[in-house]
């Protein structure tokens, strides 16, 4: 088998919050190989978001080893983590998180800025994520003037826009209509035919079939992990 | 990151706010604006006091008589002015011609070049052709007096030696004088009424100036013995005797040399008993132009600590900015944004701040120090414009250092959790 992209081992995360401390993970092991469409999926409170959080380098595990494209994540400083989530890794948000009084282009280019990419193939690349996600009429658009599916569609141009390896993806429908969100998931499933790994939070069904495998959380442990076929005869029709 | 990209960053940050980007900015202006206005103001003051002493003659010295007639010196010495009085009122002994004459002896006093009788007569009228003013001062002395009080003539010729001896009554008068009584006509060779005597003009002063207290040409010049001729009487005491030193470096000995000499002729021997003060107008106005640079350092002090406070606003203002902009700040890290990149941004941020408010704060300086405060004509100092900026700049850093670490320093996650 080939060597995973990224790799739990033993992963358990714990929040301490004064007296008591809850455990969120516990004895993770998961192992995702490149090209793979993984659909996580539990009820809530059963850690999906803080297991994102850990694949996403904004977390830490309290225990075990997390180990992304061979390193061990915990032997990487700030300055590495913050390459690693700027060059890997695409985060879209379950809430959006764009930056407000910003628009489209600028939130798309902001990856970019931070790669030290210079301003005139910025521009270039974010018009072409835009493209990619439908909004290119929308690029000068404030996230205040975006409805709830367009913004997340700039989330995810923005998420794309570095041509990570990896993109993740925390309830990337949760806000949308039946329309928007599968026009979402017709994106992810073109990101995925494109050659990227990606993991998606959901609790939907529908969202999940159109994964390769599913892994079930519960109280912060793996209950259950299958691979199936995708279903993306479903699609719903042309972005 | 660059510094076009952070400044970028920062520029869209501050005008996101306008508002309060422009109070803020505010308190840096008048912290700057007024570290230049109130130095400005400062040094205009002491540049006054200086251009004094340079009317003065910087190797003046001036006696007069510690009680009685000699009363008020001529009026340009701050502070100058009998102070002291010791001994009684009976044994008072007047300065009289005299005195200046065994001043003139070079064995006695061989470090004096010019000793110069004076008598001022107050309000003294004068009338020609119907128009009546009353000169600031009215001074009877010898040739000597415009030599050793930098005064030259511009029209006409000065009195001589020989118009002292000949007791001719012949005066120079100030610019501000003529004005006051000729207007535009030429005064040379017209007969005015001082208080009813004749006076021939011989001749106009060259114009002066203010010495910044008084009207150093709002005066009229005659011999000594016309006016003890006329209006002050044959035995009347001297208001002062002013004198020049040979060269500024000997001011001691010569003051040395006069007490010296008038404690003799005053038949005292102990000079503690004095009936006389010998003043060296220069060095009592540097006293007062070293109290001035006091005053200047003080004026700045206040001026800086509301640059200070100003600085204190920068502080506030940008903790406040990144408090509120936590989640934005998550947001960038979460997409990979550096420590130094969120640094960087927050700095500039409340640099740029600062630099606004300190060149808005230049701009307003220098308007202010055009206008005349409190009766002093402001001078700019440069060296408190380069200050009073770069100091706002350094403030705006280190006022902004704080907040931008905080920002700077924030878990990822915790940032993003932030609402
Ligand atoms: N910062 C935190 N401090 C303390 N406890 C936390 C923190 N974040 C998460 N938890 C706890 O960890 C557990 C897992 O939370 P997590 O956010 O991963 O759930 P989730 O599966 O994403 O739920 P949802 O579907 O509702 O988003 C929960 O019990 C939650 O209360
Ligand atoms: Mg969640």
């Amino acid at each position: 088998m080939r060597r995973p992209l990224l790799a739990l081992e033993h992963v358990e995360k714990r929040y301490d919050a004064g007296e008591i401390s809850v455990v969120a993970l516990r004895e993770v092991n998961l192992a995702v190989t490149r090209g793979e469409y993984v659909a996580v999926m539990g009820a809530s409170g059963s850690g999906k978001s803080t297991l994102m959080n850990i694949l996403g380098c904004l977390d830490l595990p309290s225990r075990g080893k997390y180990i992304l494209a061979g390193t061990d994540v915990r032997l990487l400083d700030d300055t590495d983590l913050a390459a690693v989530r700027n060059r890997m890794i695409g985060f879209v948000f379950q809430s959006f998180n764009l930056i407000p009084r910003t628009s489209a282009l600028r939130n798309v280019e902001l990856p970019m800025v931070y790669a030290g990419v210079k301003p005139r193939e910025r521009a270039e690349r974010a018009r072409v994520a835009l493209e990619m996600v439908g909004l290119a009429n929308r690029a000068g658009h404030k996230p205040s003037e975006l409805s709830g599916g367009q913004q997340q569609r700039v989330a995810v141009a923005r998420a794309i826009v570095t041509d990570p390896a990896i993109v993740l993806a925390d309830e990337p429908t949760g806000n949308l209509d039946t329309t928007s969100s599968g026009e979402m998931l017709d994106l992810l499933d073109r990101l995925h035919e494109s050659g990227r790994t990606i993991v998606v939070i959901t609790h939907e069904p529908d969202v999940a079939m159109r994964a390769s495998r599913v892994v079930r959380l519960s109280d912060g442990r793996i209950v259950s992990d299958e691979y199936q076929t995708p279903r993306a005869a479903v699609r719903s029709g042309s972005v | 990151m660059n510094l076009p990209e952070s400044t970028r960053i920062a520029v869209r940050g501050l005008s996101g706010n306008r508002l309060r980007s422009g109070l803020t900015m505010l308190g840096i202006l008048i912290g700057v604006g007024s570290v230049i206005v109130l130095v400005a103001v400062g040094n205009g003051s002491s540049l006054a006091v200086q251009k004094q002493i340079e009317g003065l003659g910087t190797n003046t010295l001036v006696v007069f008589s510690s009680r009685g007639g000699g009363g008020r010196a001529f009026g340009g010495g701050a502070g100058g002015g009998g102070r002291a009085t010791n001994g009684t009122q009976s044994s008072a002994t007047q300065l009289t011609m005299k005195d200046v004459t065994a001043l003139g002896d070079k064995t006695q006093a061989p470090d004096l070049v010019a000793i110069a009788p004076v008598i001022t007569e107050a309000a003294v009228t004068a009338t020609y052709a119907g128009a009546t003013y009353t000169p600031g001062q009215f001074v009877g002395t010898n040739s000597d007096y415009l030599s050793i009080r930098n005064y030259t003539v511009a029209e006409g010729a000065a009195f001589t030696a020989d118009d002292v001896t000949n007791r001719n009554r012949v005066a120079l008068l100030g610019q501000t004088v003529v004005t006051n009584l000729f207007g535009s006509q030429d005064p040379i060779g017209a007969t005015v009424q001082f208080s009813g005597i004749d006076f021939h003009v011989g001749g106009v002063l060259t114009p002066k100036g203010s010495n910044g207290q008084q009207d150093q040409d709002d005066i009229v010049i005659t011999p000594i013995t016309a006016v003890q001729d006329t209006l002050a009487g044959a035995n009347a005491p001297l208001s002062q005797i002013t004198i020049e030193a040979r060269s500024r470096g000997v001011m001691t000995a010569a003051a040395d040399e006069v007490t010296t000499v008038l404690l003799g002729t005053h038949h005292l021997t102990d000079a503690t008993n004095a009936d006389f003060q010998v003043l060296n107008q220069a060095t009592l106005l540097s006293t007062a132009s070293s109290t001035n640079s006091v005053f200047t350092v003080l004026l700045g002090a206040v001026a800086a600590i509301s640059l200070l406070v100003g600085g204190i606003g920068v502080m506030n203002i940008m903790l406040v900015t990144v408090t509120e902009r936590t989640r934005e700040i998550g947001i960038r890290k979460a997409i990979g944004a550096r420590r130094s990149d969120i640094l960087g941004q927050f700095l500039v941020e409340a640099v740029l701040l600062s630099l606004l408010g300190g060149v808005l704060g230049v701009i307003g300086g220098l308007i202010g120090s055009r206008f005349r405060i409190v009766g002093v004509t402001p001078v700019v100092a440069w060296y408190s414009v380069g200050l009073a900026f770069g100091v706002a700049v350094v403030v705006g850093l280190f006022f902004g250092l704080y907040p931008a670490n905080r920002a700077a320093s924030m878990r990822p996650i915790e940032a993003l959790r932030h609402e």
